[in-house]
């Protein structure tokens, strides 16, 4: 390619202050959900983002499933299944949330243009569809927890929204730090700074409440820097800056360890993958529940967890035999009869290390590969499967358009599954979806800072599209309450030239000519290393390399790297975000002195914790920058000061004065 | 030389560089610079304003496509959002492209014929559109 000028004004170091009462880091699903509740309370509202926030984040291109459904719409209670969560290392507190604000979220979204139902008619007289309120349902069709919904339409709905509010919008701004009351580590947080993407230019927000909203962390683990490995299912610019700006202003985190699962086949990871859900997935998500063939035509034998075989396609989406329900992860969900045994459908189950499915094939009981046969299910499963759920998941649009355009019909064909091969991600290849860690909240979705709430992933543990709506709700509520209360904010100018100063280094690195080293090899390295000493060998000899290791690439060549453009800046900037990130993994893993199944093992702790003793490792910075382990509770939220209940404390602390 | 025999020698004259590789997957977003317009008259092109991660920039000429400046960040991300957006994709301005690694396979049912994304002498595209039609694809105005 020829050489093209920079096509945008370049404005590094020139300063623009904005304003606001509450500051909003983040414009995905929980961010502009955060914006819209704030606003609604008439007080002042920035909203900044580092890609477009009509489009952009984890949730913003798509969504098919809508999790979580409570009654009346569906049949069960938030109590009975946010009561199994505790205990646990998930966070009933946000699940419950999620259960408690789900519907009216939904009906707020369909307020605001979204797409929820069935107002075509297309799937009159299927199972899954509620002939009255027009909504289609998905995995168990007796209790209702799920809708399938047209998640395409849910961002630009968002994003008009926000317009109509005067919410100001900054896309294309990656903020970068949060500022403190006085500069100091765990004071009040009064705003933040970023810069622009285009132009460089560099901002100051001044705000009274900031709502953290930037999603989960990608590329600490699969990087590849050619041939497109960087990501799942989220776009490649989730680099955990909220966790890590967080981190450094002394909020507390919680969990990072946890933070990791193992890279699968198939898809994820597309580099070495596939785009989501546009091969032949497995029996779970979007393709949930589909006949799975093998390459001699073998239907595999759906079972429930007891081993009873499901007879037809119904029994599906139906709990089994002696279980009321089966949600999200949890116990009863139905799988295949491999080797002679339930394996359940839920895709890690039954990934390429699965015993059960190894000896399979090895015993020529399934022939490879195998293959999504839509073909000979009812037409109504087939069309919400492939034309439903693919053309409205998260990026799975352009599978539905690219598909169909290259001659595939799944009215006839079967789409190849690629479980099984021995090939995909390696186990090492840790990818963060679905994962743990995050901000610990309570029940305000306060962090421990004064003046700072989270929300979605960068809460601790929340979930989803619906768990991501439904916190920055909350926490957007929240957040303009306090607002409405709290002292003018005071910038300190200290702080602010400080982090300028570290913002600008990789240009001025580029500009001197002292600059060796681009933001695609130190990304590469720190994904190394995190693969070979924080990887599938979890020690305390190899952790303790790994971060020195990664303490030497900061102190060496990251100090060397540089942005020959604001672009390029950006990129650079997340390296340091993921560089932080990697450091706080190591740290968490390391502080964790034992095992939790299925996925952090370590070889010199096998044993999991008794359940009287597990505890959540924390991580916070004190006031001299040192970083401090600690542990709380599983179950924090139902101990004092906070009632002992999760209905008495959403009770209190609901924002909508429900009781 | 006789007569119709290709002159290889000739077609070969020109100039040659020293260049660095190629930064891959290549043909991830294509434009059609005889249907895309470059959005021209408005603000920016709306491929470029959907891009979650600000991978294409504007054509220095305008009215021209514009240009997949960071084809190896578009390829970790694949959203699809710039077809979404364009109010042309149906005549060709612009199609995502999967790397020829990421190019699934299926097979016919009853006849057992092998497929592929991007294969020679493909099957004729279906035409069916998903549930309730493109329009809710992701559309915005």
């Amino acid at each position: 390619m020829d050489k093209i000028k920079w096509p945008y004004p370049i404005l590094y170091g020139d300063e623009r202050e904005v304003e606001a009462d509450v500051l909003v880091l983040g414009g995905g699903i929980a961010g502009c959900w955060a914006a819209i509740e704030a606003a609604r309370r008439g007080v002042k509202v920035a909203l900044v983002e580092k890609g477009c926030t009509i489009k952009s984040g984890q949730g913003g291109m798509g969504c098919d499933h809508w999790l979580f459904v409570p009654k009346p719409i569906g049949r069960l209670t938030p109590e009975e299944v946010c009561y199994q969560r505790l205990g646990t290392y998930e966070n009933a507190m946000l699940w419950y949330i999620t259960w408690k604000d789900n519907i009216d979220t939904l009906l707020e979204y369909e307020k605001i243009g979204a797409k929820i139902r069935d107002t075509l008619d297309e799937f009159k007289g299927a199972p899954f569809r509620d002939e009255e309120t027009k909504f289609l349902f998905a995995y168990d069709y007796v209790n209702r927890w799920c809708i399938r919904v047209w998640g395409n339409t849910f961002k630009p709905a968002l994003y008009s929204e926000l317009k109509r509010l005067g919410v100001q919008i900054y896309d294309r701004v990656m903020f970068t730090r949060l500022l403190t009351e006085g500069g100091r580590i765990g004071a009040r947080v009064v705003g933040a700074t970023g810069v622009h993407g285009r132009t460089g230019e560099f901002y100051i927000f001044r705000a009274k409440a900031t709502v953290l909203a930037t999603g989960m962390v990608e590329r600490v683990y699969t990087y590849l820097s050619e041939y497109t490995g960087l990501t799942c299912l989220g776009p490649m610019n989730l680099t955990g800056d909220g966790y890590v700006a967080a981190w450094r202003a002394g909020a507390k985190l919680a969990d990072l360890e946890l933070y990791i699962g193992p890279g699968g086949e198939g898809q994820w990871g597309l580099g070495l993958g596939y785009p989501n859900y546009a091969t032949g997935a497995d029996g779970w998500g979007t393709w949930y529940a589909c006949d799975i063939v093998d390459a001699k035509g073998k239907k595999l034998q759906w079972v429930y967890p007891d081993g009873t075989p499901i007879k037809d396609y119904l029994g599906r989406y139906k709990p089994g035999p002696g279980t009321k329900f089966y949600t999200w992860g949890g116990p009863g969900w139905p799988g295949f009869l491999v080797n002679g045994k339930y394996v359940s459908s839920w895709t890690i189950d039954w990934c390429r290390d699965h015993p059960d499915w190894i000896e399979a094939i090895r015993k020529g009981e399934i022939t490879l590969p195998l293959y999504a046969d839509l073909t000979e299910m009812p037409e109504y499963e087939r069309r919400a499967i492939f034309g439903l759920m693919v053309g409205q998941e998260g990026k799975t649009w352009i599978a539905y358009r690219n598909l169909t355009q290259a001659g595939f019909d799944p009215d006839k064909d079967m789409l190849q599954c690629y479980k099984g091969l021995g090939a995909g991600i390696p186990p090492s290849w840790r990818i963060m979806m679905f994962s743990y860690g995050g901000c610990v909240v309570d029940w305000d979705l306060k962090t421990s800072l004064p003046g700072l709430y989270a929300a979605g992933y960068a809460a601790l543990h929340s979930r989803g599209h619906s768990g991501a709506a439904v916190t920055g709700r909350w926490a957007g509520a929240k957040a303009a309450e306090y607002a409405m209360k709290a002292p003018e904010p005071k910038i300190d100018y200290q702080q602010v030239e400080a982090e300028k100063e570290r913002v600008y280094e990789p240009v001025l690195n580029y500009k001197k000519g002292v600059g060796r080293y681009t933001w695609k090899e130190i990304n590469a390295a720190i994904s190394k290393i995190m693969r070979e000493y924080v990887g599938e060998r979890l020690c305390e000899e190899l952790m303790s390399i790994g971060l020195i290791w990664l303490n030497e690439l900061r102190e060496g060549e990251m100090r060397q790297i540089y942005a020959r453009n604001p672009h390029e800046l950006i990129r650079v900037l997340e390296v340091f975000s993921l560089l932080d990130m990697a450091e706080l993994i190591t740290r968490a893993s390391l502080a964790r002195k034992s095992s939790v199944p299925p996925w952090f093992i370590r070889i010199d702790y096998p044993e999991e914790d008794p359940p009287e003793k597990r505890r959540r490792i924390t991580l916070t910075m004190d006031s001299n920058g040192e970083t401090r382990i600690g542990e709380m509770p599983l179950d924090y939220y139902l101990e004092p000061p906070f009632a002992p209940t999760l209905e008495k404390n959403y009770e209190i602390y609901n924002p909508w004065g429900k009781r | 030389m006789g007569e119709g025999r290709r002159n290889i020698k000739e077609e070969l004259k020109g100039e040659y560089y020293a260049l660095p590789n190629e930064v891959i997957p290549t043909r991830l977003v294509e434009f059609d610079p005889n249907v895309c317009d470059g959005c021209v008259g408005l603000p920016e092109p709306l491929c470029i304003a959907a891009c979650t991660i600000d991978a294409l920039i504007p054509n220095p000429e305008k009215g021209k496509p514009p240009v997949l400046l960071y084809p190896d960040e578009c390829g970790g991300c694949q959203c699809g959002c710039c077809v979404a957006a364009c109010p042309l994709a149906d005549k060709g301005a612009i199609k995502m492209n999967w790397p020829i690694t990421q190019r699934m396979r299926w097979k016919r049912k009853s006849t057992g014929e092998h497929f592929r994304v991007g294969m020679p002498n493909p099957p004729p595209p279906n035409p069916k559109p998903p549930v309730s039609g493109w329009g809710w694809g992701g559309k915005y105005e």
